[in-house]
C-alpha cells in the first residue's frame, strides 16, 4: 500500500480570546488604524442587533435573526471585498451587508416583511438574503461563472452556516466551483447550530473545511471570532482568485451567541452554563483589549462610539419605523417585468380596495 | 377531557401511533429535543428514543428520499418538513420515486410513508414560509394530499395518513395550529381518507374548502345565515383522491357554488373542482361556479399577506353576487 495522497487543515487566529497577539500580525493590523474601523463597525453592528431584538420583542418587528457573537465574520469579510465584488449571502453577515451599503433600516424592513427592503438604495449588485438554506452556493457558482467569463477579476463571496452545508446543493457547488476554477470565495459560519442540531448531528467531519478538499481546492479553519484572522484570511482568498487562483473555502469558527432567531427558545437545548461561558470569546471585547493595550483606544473614544452608534441606529429605526405599508396591488408590481394581461384584473381588484384588505 | 389545539392533536396522534406501531420512525429537522418549530413533536424522543425520533441533518431531500427507502423496508416514516416552502427541492423523490415505487415494482414495494408541513400564510413568517403548495402535489399520479382543519380531524386523518399503504402528502395550516381547541379522544380512531367531509347542512349554496380557509368559510356561513342564507360546507380534507361524489350531491341539492382556497388562483385546486362540476353538474346549477382564492401573485412577505388571504367578507360577496345571479 501506498498513500496517494495527504491532506491539512490550516487553522488561522492572530488575537486570542483576551486579545493577546498568538502569532505576528498581517501588514495591515500592525497599523491600529486600520483596525478601529473594524471595531467601531463591529460595535454599530452589535447595537443595531439588540435594537432590532427589541423591536421585535415590542411588535414592531417580525421574527428576526441575530448576528450576537458573529459580528467579526460579516466586518471581516465587508470590510476587505472590493466594491464590485459579489456577495452572495446568507442571513447572519449584516455586517458584510452594511459594509457595502446595504442599510440597517433595509434589513429592518425585510425581517418586518416587505419586500421593499430588498431593493438596496446603495447597493445595486449583491443578491438579497437567502432563507432558503443552502441553495445560495450554487447561485454563487452561477455569479463566480459570470465574472470569470467578464475576466475583471472581479469574485464572488458566498456566506452560509454550518447546516446549509449539509445540503445536496453544497457539496454540487462546491464541486462545480472546484471543476471551474472560479472565483469564489465560500465563508461557513460555523456557529455550532442550526437552530437545535450541534454541529456533531449534522456531519462526522472534524472540519467543514476539509469537504473543500474533497472539491479539490483550499479548504481552511480560522477562529471566527478574530476579525483579524477573518479579513486577513478573506483577503488572501480573495488575492488567490483574482489570480485566477480558483476557489476557497474559509470556515470561520463562532458561536451563536442568541436564539436562532426571534422565534425560537434556545434554553430548550442548551444550558446556560455552556452560554455563559461563550460570552469570553465573543469578538468585540478582545479586539477592544487589544487596541486598549496597544494605547490606540480610549475610554472617551469608546463612549463616543458608542453614543453615535446608537444615534445612527436610531436614524434608521426611526426611518424604518415612518416606512408608510405598501399598495397592496404592489404585490403585481415587480411580478414579470411587464404585467400580462391576464393579471390585469387582480391588480385592479386590489387597486379598488386600496389598502382596505378586502 | 380537556381540548387541544390542532397541534397538540399531531403530536397526540404521533404519540398515539408510535406507541401502537413500532415501525412508525419520525424525522426531520429539529424534531428531537426542541420537539419541532411548532412543538408538533414535543417529548416524542423523551418517550421513544432518538431512534425513532431522528434529527437529520439540514436536508430536505434527504429527508424526503430517505423516507422511501424506510417506507420500501415496510416502516412507516413520517417526516416533517419544517415548512412547506422547503418541500419544492423533493419534488423529483416524490415524484419519480414515492408516488411511483408501486407501479414501477408492479406492487412489489411500496412507500408507505408522511411527509408531513406546515403550509399557508397569516402568522407573519419570514419570506418563503407562507405556501399552499397543495395543487402542485394534487398534479401527482399515486399519492394522496391531506389537509386537516380541526383539531379532530388532525388527529383523525394523520393516524389515517399513517396507517395508509401509499404515500401521503399531510399539510397543516399554521393558521390552525392554536387557533382553536377541541376535545380530541386519544382513542386511536382514524378518519377515512378520500371523502370530503360535509361539516355543515345548508339548502342555498355549497361552500368547498380546505385547511386554514374552512375557519373564514365557517364564519361567513354563520354570518349570511343570519340573514337567512343557509351554506352546505364540505371540508375536501383529501385533495388527492378527490371525492367528487360528496360535492356533486350537495350542488345538486343547492345548485350553486364557492370554492374558496388561499393559494393561486391559476391551476389551484379549485379549478379541478369546477372542471369537475362542469363536466357533471351543469344541469344542476343555477349560477356560474365561483372561486375565492389567493392571487396570481407570489404570497406576499408579512406586511401585505393579510391582502392576499382571502377575506370573510370576500367571501361573502361571492355568496351574494352567486344567489343573486338566480
Ligand atoms: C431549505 C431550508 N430548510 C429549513 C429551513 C429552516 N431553517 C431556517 S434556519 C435553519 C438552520 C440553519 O442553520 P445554519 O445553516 O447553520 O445557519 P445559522 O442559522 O446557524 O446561521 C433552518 C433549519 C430553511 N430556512 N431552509
Amino acid at each position: 500500500m501506498s498513500i496517494i495522497a495527504n491532506f491539512q487543515i490550516p487553522y488561522t487566529q492572530f488575537l486570542d480570546h483576551t486579545g493577546d497577539v498568538v502569532q505576528p500580525l498581517p501588514e495591515f493590523a500592525l497599523d491600529c488604524e486600520n483596525l478601529t474601523p473594524l471595531y467601531r463597525a463591529m460595535v454599530e453592528n452589535r447595537t443595531f442587533d439588540a435594537k432590532a431584538i427589541a423591536l421585535q420583542r415590542t411588535g414592531r418587528m417580525g421574527t428576526y435573526a441575530s448576528s450576537l457573537g458573529q459580528e467579526a465574520i460579516g466586518v471581516g469579510i465587508g470590510s476587505i471585498m472590493r466594491e464590485d465584488d459579489i456577495l452572495v449571502p446568507s442571513y447572519r453577515e449584516y455586517g458584510a451587508q452594511f459594509w457595502r451599503g446595504v442599510r440597517m433600516k433595509e434589513i429592518l424592513l425585510y425581517w418586518s416583511g416587505d419586500e421593499r427592503s430588498n431593493n438596496f438604495e446603495n447597493q445595486k449588485t449583491d443578491l438579497p438574503i437567502c432563507v432558503t438554506i443552502g441553495a445560495h452556493p450554487a447561485h454563487a457558482v452561477g455569479v463566480a461563472y459570470a465574472l470569470k467569463l467578464r475576466g475583471k477579476n472581479q469574485v464572488a463571496v458566498c456566506t452560509l452556516g454550518d447546516g446549509a452545508t449539509s445540503k445536496g446543493d453544497f457539496y454540487e457547488a462546491i464541486n462545480a466551483a472546484g471543476v471551474w476554477n472560479l472565483p469564489l470565495v465560500f465563508v461557513v459560519s460555523n456557529n455550532q447550530f442550526a437552530i437545535s442540531i450541534r454541529y456533531e448531528q449534522q456531519t462526522a467531519a472534524k472540519t467543514i473545511a476539509q469537504k473543500a478538499i474533497a472539491a479539490g481546492f483550499a479548504g481552511e479553519q480560522i477562529d471566527g471570532n478574530d476579525v483579524i484572522a477573518v479579513r486577513h484570511s478573506v483577503d488572501q482568498a480573495l488575492q488567490k482568485a483574482r489570480r485566477g487562483g480558483g476557489p476557497t473555502l474559509i470556515e470561520a469558527i463562532t458561536y451563536r451567541m442568541s436564539d436562532h432567531t426571534t422565534a425560537d427558545d434556545a434554553s430548550r437545548y442548551r444550558s446556560k452554563e455552556e452560554l455563559s461561558e461563550q460570552w469570553a470569546y465573543e469578538p468585540i471585547s478582545r479586539l477592544r483589549n487589544y487596541l486598549i493595550k496597544k494605547e490606540a483606544w480610549t475610554k472617551d473614544e469608546e463612549d463616543t462610539l458608542i453614543k453615535n452608534s446608537a444615534a445612527i441606529v436610531q436614524e434608521e429605526v426611526d426611518e424604518y419605523l415612518n416606512t408608510p405599508p405598501r399598495e397592496p396591488s404592489s404585490m403585481f408590481d415587480h411580478l414579470y417585468e411587464n404585467l400580462p394581461a391576464a393579471y390585469a384584473e387582480q391588480q385592479a381588484e386590489l387597486m379598488e380596495k386600496g389598502s382596505a384588505h378586502v | 377531557m380537556s381540548e387541544i389545539t390542532l397541534v397538540e392533536a399531531i403530536n397526540q396522534a404521533l404519540t398515539y401511533e408510535m406507541a401502537h406501531d413500532p415501525g412508525v420512525i419520525v424525522l426531520g429537522e429539529d424534531v428531537g429535543a426542541n420537539g419541532g418549530v411548532f412543538r408538533a413533536t414535543l417529548g416524542l424522543q423523551e418517550k421513544f428514543g432518538e431512534d425513532r425520533v431522528l434529527d437529520t441533518p439540514l436536508s430536505e431531500v434527504l429527508i424526503g428520499a430517505m423516507s422511501i427507502g424506510m417506507s420500501v423496508m415496510k416502516l412507516r416514516p413520517v417526516a416533517e418538513i419544517q415548512f412547506s416552502g422547503f418541500l419544492y427541492s423533493n419534488l423529483d423523490h416524490i415524484i419519480n420515486h414515492a408516488s411511483r415505487m408501486r407501479n414501477r415494482t408492479q406492487g412489489r414495494l411500496s412507500c408507505p410513508m408522511v411527509i408531513r408541513s406546515p403550509s399557508g400564510g397569516g402568522i407573519h413568517a419570514p419570506e418563503h414560509h407562507s405556501e399552499s403548495p397543495e395543487a402542485m402535489f394534487a398534479h401527482i399520479p399515486g399519492i394522496r394530499v391531506v389537509i386537516p382543519s380541526s383539531p379532530l380531524r388532525a388527529y383523525r386523518l394523520l393516524l389515517a395518513a399513517i396507517r395508509d399503504p401509499d404515500p401521503v402528502i399531510f399539510l397543516e395550516p399554521t393558521r390552525l395550529y392554536r387557533l382553536f381547541k377541541q376535545e380530541v379522544p386519544d382513542n386511536g380512531k382514524a378518519e377515512l381518507l378520500d371523502v370530503c367531509l360535509t361539516i355543515r347542512e345548508g339548502r342555498d349554496i355549497t361552500l368547498v374548502s380546505w385547511g386554514a380557509m374552512m375557519n373564514e368559510v365557517q364564519i361567513a356561513a354563520e354570518t349570511l345565515s343570519e340573514e337567512g342564507i343557509e351554506a352546505e360546507i364540505i371540508d375536501v380534507a383529501t385533495i388527492k383522491p378527490l371525492d367528487m361524489e360528496t360535492i356533486l350531491n350537495s350542488v345538486a341539492k343547492t345548485g350553486r357554488c364557492v370554492i374558496v382556497h388561499e393559494a393561486p388562483r391559476s391551476a389551484g385546486f379549485g379549478a379541478e373542482i369546477a372542471a369537475n362540476l362542469a363536466e357533471h353538474a351543469l344541469l344542476s346549477l343555477f349560477a356560474p361556479v365561483c372561486r375565492v382564492t389567493g392571487y396570481d401573485a407570489v404570497m406576499p412577505l408579512a406586511r401585505l399577506e393579510k391582502s392576499y388571504i382571502p377575506s370573510v367578507e370576500k367571501i361573502i360577496n361571492a355568496v351574494k353576487k352567486t344567489i343573486a345571479f338566480a
